[in-house]
């Protein structure tokens, strides 16, 4: 960047006013505007949802490095120099596996433990040592003049090149509701492909410089491998239990427990760096260790804060690198080798193929579901590379002869597989028949009894002390229960998990009711044509496919939905999604009925206050709500406010939930037969108590089915008519402990 | 835990338990430790002479995967406790409390009731209800009994639904 200060300063002269300082702020502007760049780009893109679903953000973002390394070589600028081996491996690395550490679900991770870590760890070497040697094997034809590529050499390009990272195709699994054991072979195995690669990619650049590779060096490699990663394990779990017993302790200090959980993370990083052990395991499994139990212990602020700045950091480092990515594409110089190139992409897939194949062959009979062919061809189509493999290919030490013809090559990879298998895999995905975990019904029939099954399954499972139960798994519980909550949680109750599970879906259940929905609005008018149906057909076979429909939506929405067993996973680019509930609600309709016919919601709402005070119950008789229910509506609001039905002791803070579900009732048999629509504002900001409107309908409106309905999403901020400041709904004060 | 609990479950009454519901040894075993630990739970509710193991087993081997082999073994034997018959006989029992081999509105109605939230009205359950009824019923008896329910369910994958995966 030419520094305009010495240009401007003889033309200015002495004008001391106006003075530019650009060498001063240089490289920070930068970043920023980088990142504003590309998180724009981002905006951009998601407004046009069609386009998500074809191209993956990663196409698009590349594309948009493209465009601006295009400008910018037209324009001779160099770009920023932020991929400098220190700069990645510190800065750019950390964010984006801590992300992936910490939103990977655990419990599915350890049922499918083994065949993650084979996929990962076997295919990832399987991958590195066929493409190096059969690259090497190419590099001795002379005609494609790479003849001096030493095998090390080829090992450490392969080992960079079999970085896979398929979480792009996560989204769109999820998009066709692939079944769930590939979901998460593929995240597992994008973690620890990463690790894998990481670790080899230091191991071979040591190991490049040496000039032969004798026996002793192999086993020494070997050695060095484990050594690596179990040290990095160990320093991970330490670090997460000290993470988890800190923020034990931190409910005075609640602004900076997020800190607290970024710094030991980071600090895990750092120190396995130190005694060079594998610092992505380590931070990986700092994650892992203390998501649980920090989540246990933080305030429901911190733990929002904290996901969203992970999540943050992670997009931003991707984006960065994504962005380079297509910049360097374009500015930095390229090598070009047609034999090498094509040889690489065709070993990249090939290898890989046959590695799926090979694997899967030698792991089906272990498992209790084993992988069609077609959850292979997926498996197999789905090894995009990404970040990792580029930022690796950049920061290549530069005693490697070849440098620029890996980063090249590295870069042609990345852009086919992205490219062209992310947007051919929507189709194809489509196209071969995979196992989904959905299925169709057609008849109400079906949908009623598989769910009674559903609901009966889920039972059993329970009964029998979870799904895919392990031993050690029950070993691990009892151990966790016994000593490790005592001392990592603060809140020491030990507690069973049926009870635990009550809990937490007694506030999701409530939570559920205070939300805005959409459809039994929309079921509304089917009462009315169900009804007339009912009177004016005379032969009752007589049923409409457009009712049939209807009955479909009602029980969809309606119907208490089954613990999924399969997690929706979090995707790269959002957020976890907590607006479904994934929980079967245990039946407590009974009550909540009565309480809704007579009193309204807002008796058994009430309860149900997400707080983090332990013992809500006692607090709640304090509570002195204003008594100004100017409401006009049923006058619910005012004396069972003291009364609290009995769900359970403690209102132990579940996860916030946004998004929309169902309206309270539409009760028959009391007087309120009209739906009611309940806004809810965005959690985050709970404290002000502007949030809560409730918009009334008159009880009275029989007619109500006709009005012209809102959209769910409103956050009335213009209420509608009756609007009560609902004090029910507003952030009880009293809470001293709430931050 | 598997020590305690062999001590307290005979190798006979394993070995019975065996071919009554096709569990393994360690399944059992493991079960049976569950099901003792599950008693001593907070909520009391499976006591020792409310559901005792036998019926507790016989419960859980419904919900056993079914396995290939099975089919061919002896197919002049009884059908094994996790058949798709005998699932879907378990589910239709969830229906049929009065186990009168049909389902009436008002069992479907219960259950209906039970599976879904506050928000459905009684009028709209009804004709649910109804429609469910309708679409089953072959016979014009106004309810569900066995054989229509088993027709209704048949494109239903009923063998991987009502599993479970039972590792040791």
């Amino acid at each position: 960047m030419d520094d305009p200060q010495a240009s401007l300063e003889p033309t200015k002269g002495n004008s001391a006013l106006f003075k530019l300082n650009y060498p001063r702020i240089q490289i920070p502007l930068e970043i920023t505007l980088w990142m504003l760049l590309a998180s724009f780009a981002k905006i951009g893109f998601n407004m046009y949802h069609k386009i998500t679903i074809w191209v993956p953000e990663t196409c698009l973002l590349i594309t948009l490095g493209l465009i601006v390394g295009s400008i910018m070589y037209f324009a001779n600028e160099e770009p920023p120099a932020v991929h400098t081996n220190t700069v990645f491996f510190l800065y750019m690395l950390p964010p984006i596996v801590l992300e992936s550490g910490y939103f990977i679900p655990i419990r599915h991770l350890f049922e499918n433990i083994g065949t993650v870590v084979w996929f990962a760890l076997v295919g990832t070497l399987w991958n590195s040592f066929g493409i190096g040697i059969s690259l090497f094997a190419i590099c001795q034809i002379d005609a494609f003049g790479v003849h001096d590529i030493s095998l090390q050499e080829n090992l450490l390009f392969a080992s960079i090149i079999s970085a896979v990272d398929p979480v792009a195709m996560l989204n769109l699994f999820e998009d066709v509701s692939v079944n769930e054991q590939l979901c998460i072979v593929v995240l597992g195995e994008s973690i620890f492909s990463d690790v894998v690669t990481v670790v080899l990619y230091n191991m071979f650049n040591f190991q490049a410089k040496k000039e032969v590779v004798k026996a002793t060096d192999v086993l020494l490699g070997i050695a060095e491998f484990l050594e690596v990663v179990f040290g990095g394990l160990i320093f991970g779990i330490v670090f997460g239990f000290v993470a988890a017993f800190t923020t034990r302790f931190t409910s005075k200090v609640r602004e900076i427990e997020p800190l607290f959980i970024f710094m030991f993370s980071y600090l895990a990083y750092l120190i396995a760096e130190l005694f060079s052990m594998s610092s992505v395991t380590a931070i990986v499994m700092c994650a892992i260790t203390m998501k649980y139990y920090v989540e246990e212990n933080v305030s429901q602020r911190s733990c929002t804060t904290l996901r969203h700045v992970i999540k943050m950091l992670a997009s931003i480092s991707e984006t960065l690198i994504f962005f380079f990515l297509g910049i360097a594409t374009i500015t930095t110089e390229h090598e070009w080798n047609w034999g090498y190139i094509l040889f690489t992409l065709l070993f990249a897939f090939v290898w890989r193929g046959l590695g799926v194949l090979v694997l899967t062959l030698i792991m089906n009979p272990f498992r209790t579901i084993p992988f069609t062919f077609q959850d292979q061809f997926a498996l197999a189509y789905c090894g995009l590379r990404g970040a990792i493999s580029f930022a690796l290919a950049f920061t290549l030490p530069d005693f490697i002869g070849r440098k620029n013809l890996f980063v090249t090559t590295t870069i042609a990879l990345i852009l086919v597989t992205v490219f062209i298998q992310g947007i051919t895999m929507r189709p194809l995905i489509g196209l071969i028949n995979i196992r989904k975990t959905n299925r169709n019904l057609y008849t109400i029939n079906a949908e009623i009894h598989c769910r009674l099954m559903d609901h009966t399954v889920a039972g059993i499972e329970d009964i029998c002390g979870q799904y895919g139960h392990f031993y050690w798994k029950d070993k691990f519980m009892r151990f966790n229960d016994r000593i490790l909550r005592k001392i990592l949680i603060r809140d020491r109750r030990a507690e069973s998990s049926i009870l635990a599970l009550y809990k937490k879906l007694e506030l999701q259940n409530a939570m559920l009711i205070l939300d805005v929905v959409s459809g039994d609005i929309s079921a509304a008018p089917s009462i009315i044509s169900l009804y007339e149906e009912k009177k004016s057909s005379s032969k009752p076979n007589k049923l409409l496919a457009v009712e049939v429909k209807k009955m479909h939506d009602i029980l969809s929405k309606n119907m208490y939905k089954i613990r999924q067993q399969a997690v929706s996973f979090t995707s790269k680019h959002a957020l976890p999604n907590d607006s479904q509930p994934r929980e079967i609600v245990i039946r407590r309709h009974n009550s909540i009925r009565r309480s809704l016919q007579s009193h309204g919601f807002h008796r058994a709402v009430k309860t149900f206050f997400f707080l983090h005070v332990p013992d809500v119950q006692e607090n709640m008789s304090e509570v002195v709500y204003p008594s100004r229910t100017p409401s006009p509506g049923p006058a619910p609001l005012s004396s069972p406010l003291r009364e609290v039905p009995s769900v359970h002791d403690r209102g132990k803070s579940g996860r916030t939930r946004h998004g929309m579900s169902r309206t309270s009732s539409s009760y028959s048999d009391s007087h309120v037969p009209a739906p009611r629509r309940h806004s809810k504002s965005s959690t985050s900001d709970k404290n002000s108590a502007g949030n809560f409107r409730e918009p009334h309908h008159k009880a009275e409106e029989p007619e109500q089915q006709q009005r012209p309905l809102s959209p769910p999403t409103a956050w009335a901020a213009e209420p509608k008519d009756n609007v009560t400041q609902h004090p029910l709904l507003r952030q009880p004060q009293w809470n001293p402990k709430k931050m | 835990m598997g020590s305690r609990a062999s001590t307290l479950l005979r190798e006979e009454e394993i070995e019975e338990i065996k071919k009554e519901t096709g569990f393994s040894h360690s399944q059992i075993t493991r079960l049976y430790s569950r099901f003792t630990s599950l008693d001593k739970g907070e909520n009391g509710t499976l006591r020792e002479d409310q559901v005792n193991f036998r019926g507790f087993m016989r419960t859980l081997a419904h919900f056993r995967p079914i396995e290939d082999n099975e089919k061919n073994k002896n197919p002049t034997a009884s059908e094994p406790l996790n058949s798709r018959t005998n699932k879907l006989l378990f589910a239709f029992h969830l229906y049929d409390l009065d186990r009168d081999d049909k389902i009436s509105r008002d069992e479907l109605l219960q259950v209906l009731r039970m599976m879904v939230g506050v928000n459905i009205s009684d009028e709209q359950l009804g004709s649910i209800a109804d429609r469910t009824i309708q679409e089953a019923d072959t016979n014009g008896d106004n309810s569900i009994s066995f054989n229509e329910f088993i027709k209704v369910l048949e494109k239903v994958d009923v063998e991987q639904k009502m599993s479970i995966r039972f590792l040791h």
